[in-house]
């Protein structure tokens, strides 16, 4: 075989620079029957990396339940796809750009965006939605940061956000939702997980798998550069250290618009019939695109560099294959019919180049003027990379007493200060200094934007007609702090939260899609935690009856050695049969009886037992221990999902009977906080003057914090009007849930609870809504 | 009748649009191509909000150049009825069809919220279905619609009665408090002289169905409509 007259030639050390194990290179050489070239290495050290590869994951992925009648593809295509009736179909799933957005918050938040949204578009959907799942350290000095490292966590959030709205908006797709959180933890290395849904006819679909000896394969979209070069492998795929900002020039730049262009002329193209496979070029670039094209199809791919867009000269083959540049696609079209699909980019203004042909022999050839630059098996390379089983222990036991944990305030105390402060918290006030910030509406389908609803609601037109049959409602959520304190309880509840946060909207929760976010792999008590997350997801989805269709594993989230909380995050998805029955949290009507549901009852019913340390212990992981005492310790809630499946059951129930007025469940700040969030909402939607309030009454034996801020699952609070009651009841019955009236709505300005007869809390409820509407926004400000 | 939306590179909410005017208030409506001078016989030409040209530039400043823009020019100057939302406004300031100019939002930030805008003048096509300070809710979505213009430009809007949109308090009490973006003279839309062309912030095409939180955008579109019916029976 000719290679490159000019080549550096590849030593062990060169190998091992290119974060190839020793076992790896061996493989490597024994999959090629020879020593790779520069250029080959380069290919194999970015497929076999964690981040393309899954090498560390992959063993325990199988445990995830990923079938279910409503499945049209699963995980190992670019996102999974589900039929939502009609003849349509969702595609959807969540990513990460976790280290890109820390070295260069704005351009890793866009290109984040930008890579999820070309998953969506590549399999033939639309994106009609987009949400983001963000972690960020402290943004106040008080949050257990310095004040440098407060100003830094701001600077960082305001990228990411810019960065987010820069690329959705322009793009046109609306982001409707997500939550924010913040931990010491994520100081270092913020979370940016970008969760995009795409919807089609099911006959429109398109998979990333070559065929046809002979068809030609298209480059299209941006130009190729050197931006981006190695940003899978080394930014991905490595721990921080105290140079990893140098690592800038390896985060890729986006450009919305030219991937507006690239939507419309992507979807145009298909239109013809003349495509015939089509992959983004996303993490490893062309490298990927043509490996698991070839792949996934059984055949070969023969390309020739000198045809590709560059945006520079002098590229090295090296260069070209392992660049990021964003807003690329390659295709595969019908032999004979590529002019068809040539002139809808050029339409478009886009280039569009044939580039290479597919071939039989399952070779990757890269040809480069003439001469050979690489010459890869492409099934072996794709397929056969390395699988570790790798080592797991489970950590020390924490050494905690009752003593460590929270303790409750003396009965008769008044808790309204606190609630005060808690609804003033970053992780618990209004989010709207940042969703403000996207378009929550381009494309007007938005039933339920950020905040109006527990989930994101979405009306799915007809793509040819516009009319508008069904809904779909869409939630991420994921508590890291739990997860620290149990793995496999804290999955389970971000499994449970987005459910019934989705049943909260009126949906049936239907599947899934995850981004798992996890220190080095490569330490032992983070496989157990990863381990553990895996069954606590699986036990969760199979129990809600949700499969896993799909997203995204992203590994060595630490800095100088410090890894993050274990931290899922889960996007559900469910569907509304009849769009006019969306539920929102808003309370609508003075005179509406406010309900708790709690699907637990029966079984486990805490309000009966008295002992203050068995409340304690799992009230210590809430966000009011947090918030208030500074302590995070003990166990997250206990979790019982036959209990959540009924709960979701019955709102799914209660949504289509239509009686209800709204609904919102309970999670973090607890029921004190989910009431107060539908007065607020309340107050947005009505003119000047017409507030509405809540006189709210709890009798129980455990202790008042407990029960106003325990964040206990299977919960959620309903209002209907006072003739519905009789309903409510029934329905509840008939699903096991229990049904208690716990107060009602009233047209007043003051907000009250009562518990056991005493009033613990009592505030002006412009007084609440103000802290919590603002404090956000006063936080960053300051920069 | 027939309403024409036009699709530069970019646009991003010409099917929404396209969706009001067609299933929503079910009138004949078409795509116009960015490269076509031929307006397709179309009655009421809509610029659609957007990045056209991705922003780069100045919004709307490349835009302007596209062929299409010739047609609708010569279209605008014989009288016929333009309509320019968001980035479509922006467009025909550029294009010097609308006086003035957009500015960054005086908070620097994207901004996208429902706001409040009071009809200032209902004589013309698109608030003829209004009532004179008749406060509608309609959102807006954008970083660049800090409207200005010179002194004596704005004496001349409102010695003209140009000014037909201005942000208020949703009450209808206060308008520089209602004002989201730092506009001049709260300024959310204006028409020409001749009145039958206008531009405004707001997408009034996203407030068209209960569902979407408000119709009161139909106010607009539905009082093009009548223009439209007004004047084919005059010609009748």
């Amino acid at each position: 075989m000719a290679t490159a007259p000019t080549e550096i030639r590849v030593t062990p050390e060169i190998a091992a620079e290119h974060g190839l194990s020793a076992e790896e290179y061996s493989r490597v050489k024994q999959i090629l029957g020879r020593e790779p070239n520069i250029t080959e290495l380069g290919i194999f050290s970015v497929m076999w990396s964690e981040h393309c590869s899954y090498k560390s994951s992959k063993v325990h992925l199988k445990r995830l339940p990923t079938r279910g009648k409503r499945v049209v593809q699963g995980p190992g295509e670019n996102a999974g796809v589900v039929d939502v009736g009609d003849g349509l179909v969702a595609a959807f799933k969540i990513e990460s750009h976790n280290h890109p957005s820390y070295v260069e918050p704005f351009q890793g938040a866009t290109t984040g965006v930008g890579g999820i949204l070309r998953d969506i578009f590549t399999m033939g959907a639309r994106p009609i939605a987009v949400l983001d799942s963000l972690r960020f350290g402290p943004i106040t000095a008080d949050g257990g940061a310095t004040q440098e490292e407060a100003a830094r966590n701001r600077r960082i959030l305001d990228g990411v956000v810019r960065g987010i709205a820069n690329y959705g908006n322009c793009f046109g797709v609306p982001t409707v939702g997500g939550e924010v959180g913040f931990e010491p933890c994520y100081s270092q290395n913020p979370l940016v997980n970008a969760l995009a849904l795409g919807i089609a006819r099911k006959e429109d679909l398109f998979f990333a798998k070559a065929r046809g000896t002979g068809n030609p394969v298209i480059y299209v979209g941006a130009k190729t550069g050197r931006d981006g070069i190695h940003g899978a492998s080394l930014l991905a795929s490595a721990e921080f250290t105290e140079e990893s900002r140098q690592k800038r020039p390896n985060v890729q730049v986006g450009d919305p618009f030219l991937e507006k262009l690239l939507l419309e002329a992507c979807l145009e193209a298909m239109k013809t019939g003349a495509v015939v496979a089509i992959q983004d070029m996303g993490a490893a670039g062309l490298t990927c695109s043509t490996t698991e094209m070839a792949s996934r199809g059984g055949t070969g791919i023969e390309i020739d560099l000198a045809k590709v867009p560059q945006r520079e000269s002098g590229m090295t083959p090296y260069e070209i294959m392992l660049s990021e540049s964003q807003e690329r696609m390659l295709l595969v079209a019908a032999k004979g019919r590529e002019r068809e699909v040539l002139d809808v980019f050029k339409k478009w203004g886009l280039d569009a180049v044939v580039v290479g042909e597919v071939t039989d022999g399952g070779l990757l050839r890269v040809n480069d003027h003439g001469v050979v630059a690489a010459e890869i098996p492409a099934h072996p390379l794709a397929e056969e990379g390395p699988v570790y089983r790798r080592p797991i222990a489970q950590p020390p036991a924490r050494r905690e007493t009752p003593a460590d944990w929270f303790q409750f305030a003396k009965e008769g105390t008044n808790l309204t200060g606190n609630f005060i402060k808690l609804l003033g918290s970053p992780a618990i006030a209004s989010k709207r200094w940042i969703t403000e910030q996207y378009d929550t509406m381009v494309r007007t389908n938005t039933l339920a934007g950020p905040g109006a609803s527990d989930a994101a609601v979405i009306r799915l037109k007809d793509p040819e007609t516009g009319d508008v049959k069904r809904a779909l409602a869409l939630s991420t959520d994921g508590n890291g702090r739990w997860c620290q304190l149990n793995p496999r309880l804290g999955a389970m509840h971000a499994v449970a939260e987005t459910a019934r946060n989705v049943a909260s909207s009126g949906a049936r929760p239907i599947a899934a899609t995850n981004c798992l976010n996890f220190g080095s792999p490569e330490k032992p008590e983070v496989m157990w935690q990863f381990s553990e997350v895996i069954d606590g997801v699986s036990e969760a989805c199979n129990a809600l009856g949700t499969p896993i269709t799909g997203g995204n594993v992203s590994f060595y989230n630490e800095t100088l050695g410090k890894s993050i909380y274990p931290t899922p995050v889960i996007g559900m998805l469910g569907v509304i049969e009849d769009p006019s029955r969306v539920l929102k949290i808003t309370f609508r009507q003075s005179g509406d009886v406010i309900i708790l549901l709690d699907g637990s009852t029966g079984q486990d019913n805490h309000s009966e037992r008295s002992e203050e340390s068995l409340f304690s212990g799992e009230f210590s992981s809430s966000e009011y221990s947090k918030t208030i005492a500074g302590i995070v310790a003990g166990e997250p809630p206990s979790i019982d999902l036959a209990a959540e499946k009924r709960l979701i059951d019955c709102l799914v129930a209660l949504a289509s009977a239509g009686i209800l007025h709204s609904a919102h469940d309970i999670s973090g700040g607890g029921l004190a906080v989910a009431v107060a969030e539908s007065c607020f909402a309340a107050h947005d939607q009505a003119l000047a003057g017409a507030s509405l309030s809540v006189n709210i009454s709890l009798d129980s034996k455990a202790p008042a914090e407990h029960v106003l801020f325990g964040e206990r699952g299977a919960r959620a609070i309903v209002t209907i009007s006072a003739s519905s009651l009789a309903g409510i009841l029934d329905v509840a019955r008939q699903y096991g849930v229990a049904a208690q009236q716990i107060g009602q709505i009233i047209r007043d300005d003051e907000f009250r609870i009562q518990y056991n007869g005493r009033a613990v809390i009592e505030s002006r409820l412009e007084t609440l809504r103000g802290t919590w509407a603002n404090s956000l926004e006063r936080v960053l400000a300051v920069r | 009748m027939k309403f024409g939306v036009v699709v530069f590179p970019g646009s991003n909410c010409d099917h929404d649009a396209f969706y009001a005017i067609g299933n929503v208030l079910k009138k004949p409506v078409e795509f116009i191509w960015h490269q076509s001078e031929d307006l397709g016989n179309c009655d009421a030409i809509i610029l659609p909000g957007g990045f056209s040209y991705g922003d780069y530039l100045r919004t709307g400043a490349i835009a302007r150049f596209s062929p299409v823009m010739n047609s609708v020019e010569k279209f605008a100057r014989s009288g016929g009825m333009v309509l320019g939302i968001c980035n479509g406004f922006q467009i025909l300031c550029e294009a010097g069809l609308l006086p003035g100019a957009m500015m960054r939002n005086s908070g620097l930030r994207f901004i996208c919220r429902h706001v409040h805008i009071r009809v200032e003048q209902t004589s013309t096509p698109f608030t003829n279905a209004a009532t004179k300070g008749q406060v509608l809710k309609i959102p807006i979505a954008h970083s660049d619609g800090n409207y200005t213009c010179d002194q004596s430009t704005l004496t001349e809007l409102e010695k003209n009665r140009q000014v037909i949109f201005r942000y208020i308090t949703p009450d209808g009490s206060d308008d520089t408090a209602g004002n989201p973006n730092g506009s001049i003279a709260n300024i959310a839309g204006i028409c020409n002289r001749e009145r039958n062309v206008a531009g405004l912030m707001p997408h009034p095409e996203r407030a068209v169905e209960s569902a979407l939180d408000s119709t009161d955008g139909l106010i607009i579109l539905r009082s093009m409509v009548e223009a439209l019916v007004g004047a084919a029976k005059a010609t009748a």
